[in-house]
């Protein structure tokens, strides 16, 4: 159970947030030009790291906020949180 | 009358407070701050149970958590029973009840005892060895018998009477044992202004050191338990300090989230307990977390070392020195380290007879000497061979030991005995350091693991952090303290302490014997009874993860989950495959630390506070109306009304009857609703549904679907046009929530370009649908001010209005095929609008409908349900509603799925109408659907997903989803069911007024 810092609304327990997969999955623009393969590695296809990972995360029963995180999944760390549409954070 | 065997003195009793119990039906004496194992120990009584395999008596073994054998039935057969408790924890109380596990007839006497004499044939794994063949058997014979040999305690029959609780607490520092290092760690953290939580399982702080008494242990000039004694009198004093005592840390997560038991009343009696909390669970969030949690001591592992009356030596210690009972008369001390030496000089110091095998030659410890000095007889170079004596030790044999301790030579000698003490050195609790996402480091000078990198801010000091000296676990837990909480004095800091230290380490996981393995039982877990031949079995067919060595022979997976011996099956595998116990790692620690109760983890979320129950506005007038209700989610929804005694069924067909050929009333109020608004609302629908939204007008409405990325129907509804920029959307019932933040997620994170505002407004309105032939006439009343003809209002399209000054919204939509109205009203008007129905509808015949009787009426309309008719695994194309689907529109969430070659495949499974040969045979939803039984495998086609009778057709009608079914049309197909099969033609799934003449009837 860990603490994750809301970019609008602060420290948070876990239990407030529902986590949304991989981060900067962009949905392509003119889905209807794609090859099948392409469209299923949009669709399907996530990286699943060990290690640090990019991730949306929810405040579902808070402000209900969508934002990013980048969390160490071997260990639950949480190395930074940030808004969507702004770029991680360079460190 | 049994013999006393309470001889000395002690402080820690309360002997003005004598308590009564029973033990298996008899009736015996403690004092009041005993277990009910001291207890039984002072009164003699050694035996308290079987084994859980072998059925071997067994009785205690050490004196806390990590209790193997001498885990007891609490309670009668009443409620308040409990299994599993162990008797080394469970303090006494007035009229306290407890019992023998795993027996039958009676401890003494048990007839599962034969086990222990068949048991060459039944080694690990037998399970899987034996019970394969002949198959029937299984059934008849192999399955009772072992579930009737499974488990240990009894399970209580009747709800648990009693109250738990959950509550949260926050804190600077916490400290995790009582025991000396612990106690200095609080205090310390304590008097730097930390607020400081310190927790402990027993009922009283000092840990082992407050009843070490031998004078070779000094701080300060005075003997160390005396020191520790005044430094928690001054505990209680402090201001930042709080302490739980009888506190049990169960589980310590990541970012220093722990979950504690605090037992409330366990050590009272029932009278007293009454209404009262029994346990709660402390959910602890922490900014640091020092770890006090000591060390555990480690058994020896021989030749039947599991007889009642074996025990550890420290716990034979605090029997004698803390609760003054003697453990036997004729003590022998079996070890292989200086510790075991403060147990035999404490026993002599009483006039206690003892004497001393150890496995090692010589030992220069002071306490060795002390020994030596008060004429304890030592045996040098000797192991134990054997054990003698049923329900309790009577005689061990011992055994030279070789040079290279591989083997015994040399002449047995028989040394009679009441009590054997056995030490094997020390195990650091690293549990909850593990737990946290610690990593462990081995350290070969005494074979222990110890915390190496912690994942939190923590500590580990004390005997869990590998200092088992008393000079050492002070200087370190001192200095590791200031590092951690930044201090740099203490009150700690020039503290004068003396102890002995540990010579000649010595450490053999399994000794050596005169027998060949497979002729002895030495036991690893005494509750599992894996032995150390269960290892190598284990290992000689294959097995080399120890997780998997875990599993086969079950070693560790006790309810005291392997306290004890799991760093044995460590070093006996490691031996045995020659790889370093360091590389071999451990299994992996779970919490609970120690069981917790099911009513410690549900708190009070129990009977109505299981789950959160959503009403409507009006379901007082359904309970009234008799209505029998359906859940729906958490929505409690009115299913049917049943009228004088009617079944399910009649009332279902009255209902669908009424509604079809007068008036129908539904409360609808549990659909989901959702306020959309903004500038690009229309832009925002046409991009969630499959259908185009730009050009619906004001005051209509519009079915739509919505998808999926991935092309699969994700739920449906009807939105309306309110206003330019203002949108009302309902969902299915179900799907409420998770449209919202899907819609949510959209609009966030892919479109933020979009100006679109989401409200959930589900529990605002309340909504009554009327439908029916009559239904405008029922309208016309409420409504008088409002022109019902189609011109003025059509179907699909919307009015604003007031019913007596409060405003409604109407939407003309239908989904029972009638010409149908949905009035929404504010919520707290809710009732009043369905009595206003009603009463306006009296005249009609209005007949309340529920849940059942809207599938049915839809279903026979062929209008799906979300969530019933598809299972995420169906397109619109699937459901042959390609008339949705926009063709012009260039995209729309899951759009570009339904051109993947798999969703394009002709022979999906397709939705359908099935009609029974018999039409008074109704289908099971559920049933497979297949075109030939007798082609082995037999090839399933698809399911029923829709069943009912329709009185309105006076047939049977089923909805399907079938392989190619689109193509079927006419087809027969057979469903089987368990006794008969039935015969079907494969229809079109609209069965019921097909040209919608009704809608505007």
């Amino acid at each position: 159970m860990f603490i994750i810092t809301c970019p609008f609304c602060g420290e948070r327990d876990q239990s407030e947030f529902s986590a949304g997969g991989e981060a900067h999955i962009i949905r392509p623009k003119q889905p209807t030009e794609l090859s099948d393969d392409e469209w299923a590695d949009f669709l399907f296809m996530r990286k699943n790291i060990k290690g640090v990972q990019f991730e949306r995360w929810n405040h579902a029963h808070g402000c209900r906020k969508w934002f990013n995180v980048i969390r160490d999944t071997s260990n639950d760390k949480i190395h930074a949180v940030y808004k969507m549409g702004e770029k991680p954070p360079s460190d | 009358m049994s013999e006393n065997f309470r001889s000395i003195e002690t402080k820690f009793l309360d002997k003005t407070n004598r308590i009564s119990f029973k033990y298996n039906g008899k009736k015996y004496y403690g004092y009041k701050g005993d277990t009910l194992a001291s207890a039984l120990l002072s009164n003699g009584v050694h035996l308290i149970g079987r084994s859980f395999k072998y059925h071997r008596p067994r009785g205690i073994m050490t004196c806390g958590s990590e209790e193997p054998n001498a885990i007891v039935q609490i309670g009668g057969n009443g409620s308040f029973t409990e299994p599993n408790v162990r008797a080394t924890e469970q303090e006494i109380y007035e009229g306290l009840e407890a019992s023998s596990q795993n027996c039958w007839p009676s401890v003494e006497f048990d007839i599962g005892g034969i086990n222990n004499f068949i048991s060459p044939v039944i080694p690990s794994g037998f399970y899987y060895k034996t019970f394969m063949w002949p198959k029937k058997f299984w059934y008849s014979l192999y399955e009772p018998a072992i579930r009737m040999s499974a488990g240990l305690g009894k399970s209580p029959t009747q709800p648990d009477p009693e109250l738990y609780d959950h509550n949260h607490l926050h804190c600077d520092v916490l400290v995790v044992g009582g025991g000396i290092s612990g106690i200095i760690a609080a205090s310390i953290s304590a008097d730097n202004g930390n607020n400081t939580v310190l927790i402990d399982d027993k009922n009283s702080l000092g840990g082992s050191s407050i009843y070490q008494n031998n004078e070779n242990f000094k701080i300060d000039d005075e003997i160390s338990s005396i020191w520790l004694d005044k430094k928690i009198k001054e505990l209680k004093n402090k201001k930042n300090l709080t302490i739980k005592r009888r506190t049990s840390l169960a589980a310590f997560h990541s970012y220093n989230y722990l979950l504690a038991r605090e037992n409330l009343a366990d050590h009272k009696s029932l009278d007293k307990r009454l209404n009262k909390l029994r346990q709660r669970l402390w959910k602890i969030r922490a900014k640091k977390v020092i770890l006090a949690t000591g060390a555990i001591e480690r058994p020896l592992i021989f030749n039947n070392n599991d007889r009642p009356g074996v025990m550890l030596a420290n716990s034979v210690k605090k029997y004698i020195d803390y609760y003054g009972v003697r453990c036997g008369d004729k003590n022998i001390i079996f070890t292989n380290n200086d510790s075991a030496y403060e147990t035999a000089i404490s026993l002599n110091k009483k006039g206690i007879n003892v004497s001393i095998v150890d496995i090692r030659n010589n030992s220069s410890s002071i306490l060795v000497k002390n020994a030596k000095d008060a004429g304890i007889k030592i045996y040098w170079n000797n192991t134990v061979v054997n054990t003698k004596g049923y329900r309790k030790i009577k005689s061990i044999q011992i055994m030279e030991m070789s040079k290279d301790g591989t083997n015994v030579v040399g002449k047995k000698t028989n040394l009679p005995c009441d009590n054997l003490s056995i030490s094997g050195g020390w195990t650091p609790m690293v549990h909850l350091f593990t737990q946290s996402g610690g990593k462990l480091k081995f350290r070969d000078s005494d074979q222990i693991f110890l915390p190496n990198t912690e994942m939190s801010d923590q500590i580990s000091v004390g005997s869990c952090n590998g200092d088992f000296e008393l000079d050492d676990v002070i200087k370190n837990t001192v200095s590791e303290c200031k590092n951690f909480i930044s201090t740099s004095v203490t009150d700690y800091d020039s503290l004068k302490v003396s102890c002995p230290k540990q010579k000649e380490n010595k450490n053999i996981w399994l000794l050596p014997n005169d027998k060949p393995l497979g002729k002895t039982k030495p036991f690893l877990d005494f509750q599992n009874d894996s032995t150390a031949k269960d290892i190598k079995l284990a290992m000689r067919e294959g097995f080399k993860s120890i997780e998997h060595v875990k599993r086969y022979t079950t070693t560790g997976m006790g309810t005291d989950q392997g306290k004890l011996a799991n760093m044995h099956a460590l070093g006996i595998i490691s031996e045995t495959a020659g790889v370093k116990m360091g590389s071999l790692g451990t299994t992996t620690f779970r919490p609970p630390y120690t069981p917790l109760t099911f009513g410690t983890i549900v708190g009070r979320n129990v009977g109505t506070f299981f789950d959160i129950t959503r009403k409507t506005p009006i379901h007082e007038w359904h309970k009234n109306h008799k209505a029998e209700f359906e859940n729906v989610g958490q929505w409690k929804r009115a299913w049917y009304y049943p009228k004088d005694g009617e079944s399910m069924h009649q009332a279902v067909q009255r209902e669908s009857k009424a509604a079809r050929e007068s008036a129908g009333i539904l409360d609808a109020s549990t659909l989901g609703k959702i306020d959309i608004k903004g500038t690009d609302a229309s832009e925002f629908l046409n991009r969630v549904y499959t259908n185009a939204w730009s050009k619906l007008g004001i005051g209509k409405c519009r079915y739509g679907l919505m998808l999926n990325e991935d092309g699969m129907v994700y739920d449906d509804g009807v939105t309306t046009r309110l206003d330019e920029n203002h949108y009302v959307m309902t969902t299915t019932t179900g799907g409420a929530a998770n449209v919202l933040s899907k819609l949510e997620d959209y609009l966030q994170t892919e479109w933020p370009e979009l100006d679109v505002w989401l409200t959930s407004v589900t529990d605002h309105y309340a909504t009554a649908s009327v439908c029916g032939p009559n239904s405008k006439n029922i309208l016309k009343k409420l409504f008088p001010i409002l022109e019902f003809n189609d011109g003025n209002f059509p179907h699909m399209s919307f009015k604003n209005t007031e019913l007596d000054g409060i405003n409604c919204r109407i939407m003309r939509i239908s989904f029972t095929g009638e010409h149908s109205y949905e009035i929404n009203i504010e919520s707290k008007y809710g009732k009043s609008l369905w009595e206003k129905c009603m009463d306006a509808g009296k005249e009609f015949n209005i007949t309340p409908y529920g849940t059942e009787t809207m599938h049915l009426l839809r279903a026979e309309k062929g209008f799906i349900i979300v969530g019933q008719d598809t299972d995420g695994t169906m397109t619109p194309i699937d459901l042959q509603m390609d008339w949705i689907v926009s063709k012009k529109k260039y995209d729309f969430i899951g759009k570009r799925s339904l051109y993947r070659s798999d969703t394009m495949r002709e022979d999906r499974k397709q939705l359908v109408g099935l009609l029974t040969d018999n039409p008074n045979e109704i289908l099971e939803e559920g049933a497979q659907i297949v075109q030939d039984e007798k082609k082995q495998p037999i090839e399933m086609l698809g399911h029923v997903t829709s069943s009912y009778f329709s009185p309105n057709l006076n047939r049977s009608i089923a909805l399907a989803v079938v392989k190619n079914g689109k193509n079927l049309k006419g087809q027969k197909l057979l469903v089987p069911m368990k006794d008969k099969t039935i015969n079907v033609t494969v229809s079109d799934f609209i069965f019921f007024d097909s040209k919608n003449e009704r809608l505007n009837a």
